[in-house]
């Protein structure tokens, strides 16, 4: 296996019933990259990631996620990831501090560990002021920032993210992209599903799914010269509509 | 083990935010148990009554002297005429009447019979029933002083004495019940609450995802309330016998011990119902209707078992409480040991068993 991929799948496929929401995808991410999972919804990314974090059992093929087996080896990948949902991660009637030492207590991070990285946080957020308030209190954008950093506590070697950035506005949006490419660059990879055409382009490469099969895979700039068009959008539109 | 310690504490901070759980936790037990015990009761004390004396003589005046020294009656009218009856009911003050014929001592000694009539307000039928009871007792005791001097040949007397409860308090009978029900109530539907939430509110995918196992985040969630819950079970236990004078005859060690175990069987319950409910909402309503009712309706708290219909008895088997509180009565008031109550705590434990194995089986299902 090649040591720069930290992902690696060949016809991944999972069934419900006659139902194949993932559709024998293959695909493989390198270190360090930033990767785009896209597609309309039901399409099975959300199945397909499911997948990748080991808490659904695929019905065939293979994946190996930061080198370990998916149908075997699920709980040394858990240790090896962090994961973001579009729901919120954080416990609302916790204060900032007591969810990353919670969180940082789950990933069996010492006391000492959780001490630095709870203040390496604080310092780098700005949270001085609002690290004792309960996370219920803030807003929207700094509960995601937080919580993507939560997600890399534990220094994962990728992270997973679905849908961060659900619901907030463009700057916030922006600052967030700013964190994901200060990660990306200190060598975490990162997986993001998103629906936003425009971060699309943010992303190293992006793959597109259209009902359980990858239709698409390649760099933003490369997807746009091959469908002839000025923008992921409009990718993404030729492709959904076949 | 740091790990398990670490989601402990985070539930507790959870708990005690969370102003409407901590009440329910610890405020309900206590205000049950005090309206249980003092407000509502089968038992009475210092009821109104009133007195038609036609006959107004040294017998029937001692008769009236010793109800109105019994601490059940107080009576606060003296009437006059038949006609005054139906006045003072309709008043409603006075619950019973009692109308003593014309010419009582005379009838007692010439005809050795004489008759008083106890009318009762029986719109309440159960407190009728007990007044007539209590005050046919009293009759009867004096009768019997009376009849100590003259020597009869045969006399049949019937002695009722009423074990385990010889007042007939029926804080005896609520305590258990009670407790059965704070128990159920704080263990089964809080945990079901606590792990919907998570659920709810995406927590849950955050902690599968995550290196603890989904054993050790059930655990994690429903030790907390193991402990909260013995909390409470001690200060009902304390409160029965500082405030109401309940006895605990049987051994201390054997109830907590019982206690525990159905603590963990409502735990199990809880779980189970999380399995099944996806909102905190659909949790509370099943744990209210599937739980609550059953153990207040079918667990014999209330209603005595031996009289319901047969289906009906035949689903009180299936509910923990209803092995719970034979337990408990057992314990506290007959002073049983575990010889006398091993079957029913051998239920207990089966029933948890069977719950535990489904919910882990049901939460395997899900995880997929």
């Amino acid at each position: 296996m090649n040591s720069n991929k930290v992902i690696q799948v060949k016809g991944l496929t999972k069934m419900f019933g006659d139902f194949t929401a993932v559709n024998a995808i293959t695909f493989a991410v390198e270190k360090g990259e930033i990767f785009g999972f896209l597609g309309a919804n039901g399409a099975g990314k959300t199945t397909a990631m499911k997948m990748l974090i080991g808490i659904s059992n695929p019905t065939s093929g293979s994946a190996h996620v930061a080198g370990f087996d998916v149908f075997t080896q699920a709980e040394d990948i858990k240790k090896n990831i962090g994961y973001m949902s579009q729901k919120f991660a954080l416990y609302d009637d916790l204060t900032v501090k007591e969810n990353i030492t919670f969180f940082g207590g789950i990933y069996g991070l010492s006391k000492l560990k959780i001490k630095e990285k709870t203040k390496e946080m604080i310092d780098d957020l700005g949270l001085e002021d609002v690290a004792n308030q309960l996370v219920g209190a803030l807003p929207l954008g700094w509960k995601q920032k937080i919580s993507f950093s939560v997600a890399l506590l534990h220094e994962p070697k990728i992270v997973f993210l679905d849908e961060p950035t659900g619901g907030v506005d463009p700057i916030t949006r922006r600052q967030f992209w700013e964190m994901i490419y200060r990660a990306a660059h200190q060598g975490t990879t990162i997986f993001v599903t998103t629906h936003y055409m425009d971060e699309a382009e943010y992303c190293d490469r992006v793959s597109i799914m259209v009902s359980g099969k990858i239709e698409a895979l390649d760099t933003p700039k490369k997807l746009k010269e091959q469908f002839q068009v000025t923008s992921m959008n409009d990718v993404f539109l030729k492709l959904a509509r076949g | 083990m740091k790990r398990f310690i670490g989601f402990v504490t985070k539930e507790f901070y959870h708990i005690f935010r969370d102003r409407r759980s901590l009440f329910i936790l610890f405020g309900m037990p206590i205000v049950q148990i005090l309206l249980f015990g003092f407000a509502i009761t089968n038992e009475i004390n210092n009821v109104d009554i009133a007195i038609l004396d036609h006959s107004n003589d040294a017998i029937t005046k001692e008769i009236i002297n010793k109800i109105s020294a019994s601490k059940y009656f107080s009576i606060i009218q003296l009437i006059e005429r038949e006609d005054d009856i139906e006045s003072v009911f309709k008043k409603g003050n006075v619950k019973a009447v009692l109308n003593f014929e014309q010419d009582f001592s005379k009838n007692l000694i010439k005809e050795r019979q004489a008759t008083v009539q106890i009318l009762t307000d029986a719109t309440d039928p159960n407190t009728a029933n007990t007044i007539s009871n209590y005050v046919n007792s009293i009759l009867k005791k004096y009768q019997q002083e009376q009849n100590k001097a003259i020597t009869i040949n045969y006399v049949i007397v019937s002695e009722p004495r009423m074990v385990y409860n010889p007042e007939l308090k029926s804080v005896y009978m609520f305590v258990p019940g009670v407790m059965t029900i704070i128990l159920m109530l704080v263990s089964a539907m809080m945990t079901s609450i606590s792990i919907t939430r998570e659920k709810e509110l995406g927590t849950m995918e955050i902690l599968l995802v995550s290196p603890i196992k989904p054993f050790q985040v059930i655990v994690g969630k429903v030790f907390p309330y193991i402990f909260l819950s013995v909390i409470n079970a001690i200060i009902i236990v304390l409160l029965s016998i500082f405030i109401f004078k309940m006895p605990v005859q049987g051994s201390l060690i054997l109830l907590a011990f019982e206690s525990i175990l159905f603590i963990v069987s409502a735990l199990a319950l809880g779980i189970l119902i999380s399995t099944i409910s996806a909102t905190q909402q659909t949790a509370m309503m099943i744990s209210l209707m599937g739980l609550m009712l059953p153990v207040i309706l079918l667990s014999g708290f209330i209603f005595p078992i031996s009289s319901m219909p047969i289906p009906l008895q035949f689903i009180s088997h299936a509910i923990p409480a209803k092995w719970f509180i034979i337990i408990l009565k057992g314990i506290m008031l007959k002073g049983v040991g575990l010889e006398f109550i091993w079957k029913e705590t051998l239920i207990l434990i089966g029933m948890t068993v069977l719950f535990m194995g489904i919910s882990v089986k049901k939460y395997k299902i899900r995880l997929e």
